[in-house]
């Protein structure tokens, strides 16, 4: 396993006792336009969560909101500004009860 | 134009700063509504661990009495970190009683409990979308659900501070103005922790450690990676967590989550943590702009505090302090604000009046070119000396039958020869500036 795949590995991990309360909603959008001209696309590995996959056989942004901290990072990191970040709604999305 | 008012002030955002501007509302006797997004209390936010007795004082009173936290940090550790080892210099003091160690979901859910038996209004469950703005003045705000009006609005709504950017007070953040963290909560016994860290079994002890130091096998090939490591002992759990600058980060391709797990390794450090079961991870951004970086802190009708206002000192990890005393400051100008009935731009640039003579705007002062300074030394901070402390103690404590002189006399030499005589220089200017900036601060 390389660095990149031992990560994934380790926040799949982490991901697996949270606790969160589903948002039926996306919270996080993603301009596939804008994405297709961005090379580095930094959201897919700055993500503490591993939010955003690249797909290139599908050549898209595949983005499990589901697994959202609510850090904030993709939004700065994002050089063309493509994601629309929003909160969960009321109620929903990450709950912590020991940090 | 007549506004049918629902309360004086709308507070938006339970965290430390949210609900200190609260209670500073309801002391006046005014109506507050203090609005958070989350269901529990606090259990969207994350940070190192302690809390500053000091402020928490200022805003409660007698009232901190009522507050149950886990330790009281007795220790305090700076540590450089190298490759098999680590540098630390301990200041202990059993009697300091100024800070803390609580966990968010427990320090927001006994503040908000006192909040309330202050008179304050608080709304859980309840995002807040956007503000109501009419002729340039806020007036309100909208939920999913319904509008709320007051003459007065304060946001506490965090780092990301989204109300704020849609209000055009604040510019999105760059990526070098994050400080991006990753953080494990750790289970182990409470008896554990006590031996392994040499505390007494009351809950009277405890240690906080902060880490410099990326000059680990596993980190070569990074390159300027600026990085903090933090370290709390709680009741029954150990926080361990990093933060890098966003921007390093990126430039790295790295993950913050690669950078913790290595960190869990460390000879220094894994021994500290062993058989930890991890029982939470969470990541939350510092940012790290300061005072160069500062939103506008007020308009018509409105003000911003705490992390939304990017009032934090990163360097020493505080940040609820700001946030208490920038709530509390925030929440006697909408008191008088509402006294003289004034609520323009014009009348609440008294908040940043305020802000100015207390330590939140003089500590950002002097501290608002610190974090560059050192970033521009990363390099020196975090392989450069911890090696060189290294291989300096390595001469102290190794009774190697080599004349002691000698070797510190080539020691002497290999600092020289090691490194460019100008960086050196230029480390010696940087951190003296450093230093002048504190000593000369306001
Ligand atoms: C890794 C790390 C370690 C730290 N360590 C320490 C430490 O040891 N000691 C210390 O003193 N400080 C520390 N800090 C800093 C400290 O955590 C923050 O400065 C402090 O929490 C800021 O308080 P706040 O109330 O301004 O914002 P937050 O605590 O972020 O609270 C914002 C609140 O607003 C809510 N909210 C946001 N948007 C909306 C909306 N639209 N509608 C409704 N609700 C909303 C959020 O859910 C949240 O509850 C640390 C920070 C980090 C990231
Ligand atoms: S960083 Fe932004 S533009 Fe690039 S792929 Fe990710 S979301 Fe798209
Ligand atoms: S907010 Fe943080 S956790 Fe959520 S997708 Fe963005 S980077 Fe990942």
């Amino acid at each position: 396993m390389n660095n990149k795949e031992k990560n994934k590995k380790s926040i799949q991990d982490k991901l697996s006792n949270l606790k969160y309360n589903a948002n039926s909603e996306a919270h996080l959008k993603v301009d596939i336009k804008k994405c297709l001209k961005c090379t580095s696309k930094p959201c897919t590995f700055i993500c503490p969560a591993g939010v955003y996959e690249y797909r290139d056989d599908i050549n898209e942004i595949l983005v499990q909101y589901e697994n959202c901290l609510e850090c904030g990072a993709c939004k700065v990191v994002c050089p063309y500004n493509s994601i629309d970040w929003q909160y969960p709604k009321s109620g929903c999305g990450i709950i912590l009860k020991n940090s | 134009m007549d506004i049918n008012y629902n309360a004086d002030v709308i507070v938006v955002g339970a965290g430390p700063s949210g609900i200190a501007a609260a209670i500073s509302v309801a002391k006046g006797a005014k109506k507050v509504v203090l609005i958070e997004r989350s269901q529990y209390p606090g259990s969207k936010n994350m940070y190192g661990g302690a809390v500053y007795t000091s402020a928490l004082r200022e805003l409660l009173g007698q009232d901190i009495e009522k507050i149950k936290f886990e330790r009281k940090i007795t220790s305090h550790t700076y540590a450089f970190l190298n490759e098999t080892g680590s540098f630390e210099l301990t200041y202990q003091n059993n009697e300091s009683n100024s800070a803390y160690t609580i966990k968010r979901f427990n320090l927001e859910s006994q503040l908000i409990e006192i909040a309330k038996s202050y008179g304050v209004y608080y709304i859980p469950n309840t995002l807040v979308k956007s503000l109501v703005v009419e002729n340039d003045r806020v007036i309100g705000i909208e939920t999913e659900l319904e509008k709320y009006y007051a003459p007065v609005t304060i946001l506490a709504d965090g780092v990301n501070s989204l109300l704020s950017q849609n209000l055009k007070l604040k510019q999105d953040y760059k990526p070098k103005d994050i400080i991006l963290s990753a953080k494990e909560t750790l289970k182990l016994d409470k008896q554990t922790i006590e031996k392994r860290f040499n505390l007494k079994d009351d809950l009277t002890q405890g240690v906080a450690k902060q880490y410099f130091g990326s000059d680990f096998k596993e980190l070569k090939g990074y390159k300027n990676l600026f990085m903090m490591t933090f370290l709390y002992t709680f009741k029954d759990t150990i926080m361990l967590g990093v933060g890098a600058n966003l921007d390093d980060l990126s430039k790295n391709k790295l993950n913050i989550n690669e950078i913790l797990d290595i960190i869990k390794t460390h000879p220094s450090i894994a021994p500290l943590i062993e058989g930890g079961e991890r029982i939470e991870y969470s990541a939350h951004m510092i940012p790290e702009g300061g005072y160069k970086k500062m939103p506008k802190l007020y308009s018509n009708g409105v003000m911003v505090v705490g992390d939304a206002a990017g009032f934090i000192n990163s360097v020493h990890f505080e940040g609820t302090n700001f946030a208490l005393i920038s709530g509390k400051i925030a929440g006697q100008c909408a008191l008088e604000a509402l006294a003289n009935n004034n609520f323009s731009s014009n009348f609440l640039s008294l908040y940043r009046k305020k802000l100015e003579k207390s330590f939140i705007l003089k500590d950002l002062y002097s501290y608002r070119n610190i974090i560059e300074r050192l970033y521009s030394r990363s390099n020196s901070l975090n392989i450069y000396y911890p090696n060189k402390i290294k291989e300096l103690f390595e001469i102290i404590t190794g009774a190697n039958c080599v004349s002691k002189s000698k070797q510190f006399r080539e020691f002497f030499f290999k600092l020289f020869k090691d490194r460019n005589p100008i960086e050196l220089f230029k480390d010696a200017i940087a951190f003296l500036r450093c230093a002048l900036d504190v000593f000369f601060g306001k």
